[in-house]
């Protein structure tokens, strides 16, 4: 038996699945859906991690089968790739709004080519919208994020990290 | 040895020298010198032991005889890891373990790098993911080297005493055997004399910034590559696997 959906339904059944630590940015924003395949009544689903020991791989890998099965799909596999890796120009235009309205920073386009070399591109408080920020740590409470702290309105914010 | 045997004992090797070096950073988890460092290591930490899995993974589907990643990493003995022995070392102090970052750090990145040309396809896919971390762990390493190095006389001794300690660990890393020759004929792995050049480079531009003298080389350990290991590994190892040890099986 064929299955009733198209690749378009099923990519707008897995927008319910969000990235568990930034809960308002869909995998599908995020990147880290590569890739939908139906066959017959089969649906393999392609991701990327974000880092080699990203820990919210495995909440989104049953996130996604758990959205499908709801939706009436039962045959449901996700597989992972490395390749290409990932990198942060995935994140789409609304999905760098949303990390902003959250309150992160979205991360410099590699194409700044300051942010991969070690420089420090300039970076906006998501609060207040200041540029007068400082770095405080490259590393912040995930291992895609790095900790900041606005000059301007003293608040601590998180950069997702340029990769 | 077969072409499979080199593989599987390199990719068991690059997935132990991320695993012990993943676990001994782990160990500042709740204990680091400030808050902003604690959450640095353990992110680290778990880059670090996101490769060992992606290497593992690997390593057993080379072998074939159904072993898991968590099998390789739980139920092995210390004769039977081959990590290079500078990564096993007791975490000691922060400079200590900064310094021990370094050192590896500055050899991991440009093998990393050469590996994304390995004619090894999943090698290079580890690689192309792994070269992105490693470029943050280096870059935090080397700062904190040039700011204890750099900074009181205290912090400056401590880090010289760290860099002269470790140094007998890091010629092991350069030092070919006959797996690595194998895999450098075929293209599947780079060339050590290739990687020394970059690491001796990053070494002495370092240094010079963080005002540390370069050791001179000297007598110089070796073992961790064939599974010959210096007495911390076992204790590590021991506490590492404990749980998978007390109740074979067990998961989350």
């Amino acid at each position: 038996m064929d299955l009733a959906l198209s690749i378009t339904d099923v990519q707008t059944v897995l927008d319910q699945v969000t990235d568990p630590e930034i809960p308002v940015i869909t995998i599908r924003e995020l990147g880290v859906l590569r890739a939908v395949k139906i066959e017959g009544d089969s649906v393999e689903v392609t991701i990327t991690p974000t880092y080699s020991g990203c820990p919210a791989m495995d909440v989104m890998r049953e996130d996604i089968e758990k959205v499908l099965r709801a939706s009436g799909i039962e045959k449901v596999s996700v597989k992972q790739v490395l390749s290409p890796a990932w990198t942060t120009d995935w994140i789409s235009e609304s999905g760098r709004k949303k990390l902003l309205d959250y309150g992160i920073a979205p991360p410099p386009h590699t194409s700044d080519i300051r942010a991969l070399k070690g420089g420090v591109p300039v970076t906006t408080c998501p609060q207040c919208g200041s540029t007068d920020t400082v770095l405080v740590s490259q590393f912040g409470s995930t291992a895609c994020k790095a900790l900041y702290k606005c000059n301007t309105c003293q608040e601590p914010f998180d950069l997702f990290k340029c990769l | 040895m077969t072409n499979q045997e080199a593989l599987f004992r390199y990719v068991v090797r690059m997935g132990d020298n991320s695993l012990v070096m993943g676990h001994r950073l782990s160990e500042w988890c709740g204990h680091g010198p400030q808050l902003e460092e604690d959450i640095a290591q353990a992110n680290i930490a778990l880059d670090l032991i996101g490769q060992a899995r992606n290497y593992l993974t690997y390593a057993g589907e080379i072998e074939g005889k159904g072993r898991s990643e968590d099998d390789l990493a739980y139920l092995r003995t210390d004769r039977e890891y081959l990590n290079a022995l500078i990564t096993e070392l007791p975490k000691g102090d922060y400079a200590r373990t900064i310094a021990r970052s370094f050192l590896f750090d500055a050899f991991h990145l440009p093998l990393q790098q050469a590996l994304t040309k390995s004619t090894d396809e999943r090698l290079k896919e580890i690689a192309e993911k792994a070269v992105k971390e490693v470029t943050y762990h280096l870059r935090h390493s080397s700062e904190w080297l040039v700011r204890f190095g750099d900074g009181t006389a205290k912090s400056h001794d401590l880090a010289q005493d760290a860099v002269d300690d470790l140094w007998r660990y890091t010629g092991e890393l350069f030092i070919p055997d006959e797996t690595e020759e194998m895999l450098a004929k075929s293209g599947v792995a780079p060339k050590l004399s290739d990687i020394k050049k970059e690491w001796d480079a990053t070494i002495v531009r370092t240094l010079k910034e963080a005002d540390l003298k370069r050791p001179t080389d000297g007598w110089m350990a070796s073992g961790g590559k064939k599974g010959v290991h210096t007495e911390h590994l076992g204790p590590m190892l021991a506490e590492m696997q404990t749980l998978q040890r007390t109740f074979p099986g067990a998961e989350w």
